[in-house]
């Protein structure tokens, strides 16, 4: 155990970046995912087949895969930026896909009355859709969001391996491979880190699951 | 489309038009965006013909090698995901099985096990399985310890699948098959997994979409899946967006056709009989389907 003592700090700047890749990411995605599936029910085909073509892809790739085509992709068409950028771009593009399926399940789960009565009161479609649906959808969406959004916080680490580097993923790499310390206390050492935020995180959903549920 | 209901009625006159004046913005927007992209693709050279060839055009010498490589790595994604989903699905069941069974301290420690492997990041498994198995003198090849990093995350969430499963039975079965004195092994065995396992199906083909993209995560470990080859090819042919292209379309084809499969089997099993699918939905992106990478 000693391992995780001498080498408390290098564990805290490893978890640190790796909430730093999942506050940017979750962020980016929550907003992208909401975006796509606004397109994915708005009356304009057009928009649909993006919504449509845009979860089906990113949803049936690796993440692995997004994360090449971003660390390759990108470049040629002229987006340039350090290689954690890349990394997070990655992480929002594919979480987005899985935010987009919760939140569009959260607008079926609306009552039909409730978008007829919008209409009738003579709502367009974006404002019976920012002020009567999706205030209600996003209540039932809490708890899948949740579990997508902790799902993320565990695929950082496959951002970690893919080189961003810097988070737990990559000190637990650091210490076994070039100090060769001994695996399993290390191994603790990095899971401890992550079950620190996914088990609160999982924890701190359930009471919100319970605050924000709605009777129907 | 039942979202379409839902949100706006069956346009009239002037809703048509402004929908076709929206149709005709956004598509001219998105054909903007693609013809952009594509001419900065162009203007760096990716169109050009050797960067296709080898992948597509038959008759290009390096065709038959790349699409061998391509093939063998098809076949170590499939055995490990094959694998991987046949021990997750014993040892989930077992997991399940056990919880609903066994005495309580038991049963805690089984809930403790079930949280901790949940909260572990399917790539640290695998990464840690290949460092730490070989200090307890179990040197495997890589195919190995990518199915027991895959079994380690997946047969915790088939044991929440078949829980969950069991659960969604009525009462009435386990209670009728108790009245018939059977005992508990009995009670599970002969009346509930079998219909639990129907119910689940879907949930479970689900659950194999997720596998089959984990098993990309055999990268850490240099096991030669697609992703993996698909590097080395992009080495030799320095065309990564082709082929990493490639690879994201045969990988979207397979796990879309399974999706669909898993949907299918939903709504064939919910035909005729009022079963409890709505629990374990094969399409509920919350789920299990979030898993991994």
């Amino acid at each position: 155990m000693n391992v995780i003592i001498d080498n408390f700090p290098l564990y805290v700047s490893g978890f640190l970046q790796t909430l730093r890749i999942c506050a940017f990411a979750a962020l980016g995605s929550l907003v992208l995912g909401t975006v796509i599936a606004g397109f994915r029910v708005s009356p304009v085909p057009p928009l649909r087949w993006v919504g449509t073509a845009w979860v089906t892809v990113f949803r049936n790739c690796p993440l692995t895969v997004v994360l090449f085509f971003c660390a390759f992709g990108l470049p040629e068409i002229g987006v340039n930026g350090a290689y954690f950028w890349f990394g997070v771009t990655g992480l929002i593009l594919y979480t987005s896909a899985f935010v987009c399926e919760a939140v569009r399940s959260g607008i079926n789960s609306v009552p039909a009355g409730q978008a007829e009565a919008a209409r009738a009161v003579g709502l367009t479609f974006s404002q019976s859709l920012t002020s009567v649906v999706l205030p209600q959808a996003l209540r039932t969406v809490v708890p899948p969001l949740g579990s997508v959004i902790i799902a993320m916080i565990k695929n950082s680490a496959i951002v970690g391996a893919f080189g961003v580097g810097g988070d737990l993923f990559a000190v637990g790499d650091t210490l076994t491979s070039s100090r060769g310390e001994a695996v399993l206390p290390v191994l603790i050492g990095v899971v401890l880190g992550y079950l620190v935020i996914t088990i609160p995180g999982g924890l701190l959903l359930g009471l919100l699951e319970r605050k924000v549920a709605i009777a129907r | 489309m039942s979202t379409t209901s839902v949100l706006f009625d069956a346009p009239g006159p002037r809703s048509k038009r402004r929908v076709l004046i929206g149709s005709v913005i956004a598509g001219l927007l998105l054909l903007g965006v693609l013809v952009l992209v594509g001419l900065r693709l162009d203007a760096q050279h990716q169109f050009d013909v050797e960067k296709w060839a080898p992948l597509f055009d038959p008759s290009d010498e390096q065709f038959p090698l790349v699409w061998q490589r391509i093939g063998e790595a098809l076949g170590n994604t499939l055995v490990a995901a094959a694998l991987a989903m046949v021990f997750s699905l014993v040892i989930g069941t077992l997991l399940a099985v056990t919880r609903v069974t066994a005495a309580r301290w038991y049963r805690w420690a089984v809930v403790g096990l079930v949280e901790l492997l949940r909260g572990v990041p399917v790539v640290i498994a695998i990464f840690f399985a290949s460092r730490v198995l070989p200090q307890f003198g179990l040197d495997l090849e890589p195919l190995w310890f990518l199915v027991i990093g895959l079994t380690a995350y997946n047969s915790v969430i088939i044991a929440e699948i078949v829980r969950a499963g069991i659960d969604s039975l009525p009462k009435g079965q386990r209670e009728a098959a108790e009245s018939l004195g059977l005992r508990r092994g009995q009670v599970l065995s002969l009346v509930l997994l079998p219909q639990a396992f129907r119910v689940m199906l879907p949930a479970v083909i689900s659950q194999l979409v997720v596998v089959l993209k984990d098993t990309s995560l055999g990268f850490v470990i240099s096991y030669e899946e697609l992703v993996r080859v698909a590097g080395q090819i992009v080495q030799v042919l320095s065309n990564p967006i082709q082929v990493y292209l490639l690879i994201a379309v045969i990988f979207t084809l397979i796990n879309y056709t399974l999706s669909r499969f898993a949907i299918w089997v939903e709504r064939r099993l919910s035909q005729g009989k009022k079963s409890a699918t709505a629990t374990l939905s094969a399409t509920d992106p919350a789920g299990a389907g979030t898993g991994g990478g």
